[in-house]
């Protein structure tokens, strides 16, 4: 299942574990996109927490990791930021920043 | 996902994009055809056009009016946009133009030759770092914030207007203001040189006519600025083809008549053979 990130579970959320987000805004076509990617992504990989932030409901997390850019997907192990793409990115990128 | 399926999206409303739209409409293909405004491409600006066969003597403004007026005529849908963004999932393509989102089998490329153009010095660097393609999808992220818009394409103003209205301090420049472009910073934008004007700002939108085909299919083999095809348009990702200028020379609308029409005869026999 994928959880909807916001300023007051993110800490608990991205404690332990891979946790891939998902930057993105109703208004972005390319976010729209990534999302049935990030949903395969999720099904395939139960073993990662998979999340979302929606930019404009959390103006502060997305100033917080700097988002310029969405879609933009981050990777956070046991808490800490692993990795960060800005763009599109297929099923197997997100693979490849998940290992 | 809201998105509309086609059998085979076009991208770009020029001579070859609507060969290709006609063609793949008498084959019995459900087709969509997507991009800027072509009336404002070079072609439009043409006075006379001699080498065309049974026009000759039409200006270009005409002939790209009559071939728009086929689309409407056979009933195929013509959507007015900056596509930015390609994905291939699931075996169709997904296509993001503006904040819309489209799906099909198969793509052709038909945006032009301003595909070749040549990136501003920083502007690979600094993608996704301050740099941006797309004003719809960016802009709510400089909210407050000072902001450079560099029109070269045409729809570049109602870009403008919109970060205006979210909020951004716009500075704009047009295609004849932009001519010596050069985007500063290292991690993130810090600013912009115009014609050796330098300006402070957080965010640069570079809003070319189209986004280069190369930036939108990362393994697009390209030569000499160009898309590389095969004899059937053919590029070499599966499923993806390409007509017209930004194929190559000479930028002839015989030339990109021609092989819109082979692109869509292409398409339509990919779309068949593997079943979809």
């Amino acid at each position: 299942m994928i959880q909807d990130l916001t300023s007051e579970n993110f800490e608990e959320v991205t404690a332990a574990g891979t946790v891939l987000v998902d930057f993105w805004a109703v208004w972005c076509g390319p976010c729209k996109m990534q999302s049935p990617i990030v949903d395969a992504f999720a099904e395939k990989h139960p073993d990662v927490t998979v999340c979302k932030v929606n930019v404009d409901n959390e103006p502060a997390l997305a100033s917080r990791f700097g988002i310029m850019a969405i879609p933009t997907l981050a990777v956070f192990k046991d808490g800490e930021l692993a990795g960060r793409k800005v763009g599109l990115s297929n099923l197997e990128e997100i693979e490849d920043m998940c290992k | 996902m809201d998105s509309q399926s086609f059998d085979i999206l076009i991208l770009g409303a020029g001579p070859a994009g609507v060969s290709a739209a006609l063609t793949a409409h008498a084959r019995g293909r459900s087709a969509l055809v997507l991009g800027s405004d072509p009336m404002a491409s070079p072609l439009a600006r043409a006075e006379r056009i001699e080498n065309y066969p049974g026009l000759s003597g039409m200006s270009g403004r005409d002939m790209l009016a009559a071939m728009l007026g086929d689309l409407e005529r056979q009933g195929i849908p013509r959507v007015a946009g900056r596509v930015t963004a390609v994905m291939a999932f699931g075996g169709q393509f997904m296509v993001s133009a503006e904040q819309d989102v489209y799906q099909a089998k198969a793509l052709i490329l038909a945006a032009g030759a301003q595909q070749a153009a040549k990136p501003f010095p920083g502007e690979g660097s600094l993608l996704g770092r301050g740099v941006s393609y797309c004003a719809t999808c960016d802009g709510m992220l400089y909210r407050g914030k000072r902001v450079a818009v560099l029109g070269l394409g045409p729809g570049s103003e109602a870009d403008r207007d919109f970060l205006e209205s979210i909020g951004c301090q716009v500075l704009y420049f047009t295609g004849a203001q932009a001519k010596h472009v050069e985007i500063r910073g290292d991690e993130r934008v810090t600013g912009l040189s115009v014609n050796g004007e330098e300006y402070a700002v957080d965010g640069v939108f570079v809003l070319r006519e189209a986004v280069a085909a190369s930036v939108l299919l990362p393994g697009l083999r390209m030569e000499d600025g160009h898309i590389a095809v095969g004899p059937d348009m053919a590029t070499g990702l599966p499923g993806v083809y390409a007509a017209g200028d930004c194929t190559g020379k000479p930028y002839q609308i015989a030339r990109a008549v021609g092989q819109g029409n082979v692109a869509a005869l292409a398409a339509d026999k990919f779309i068949k053979e593997t079943g979809k």
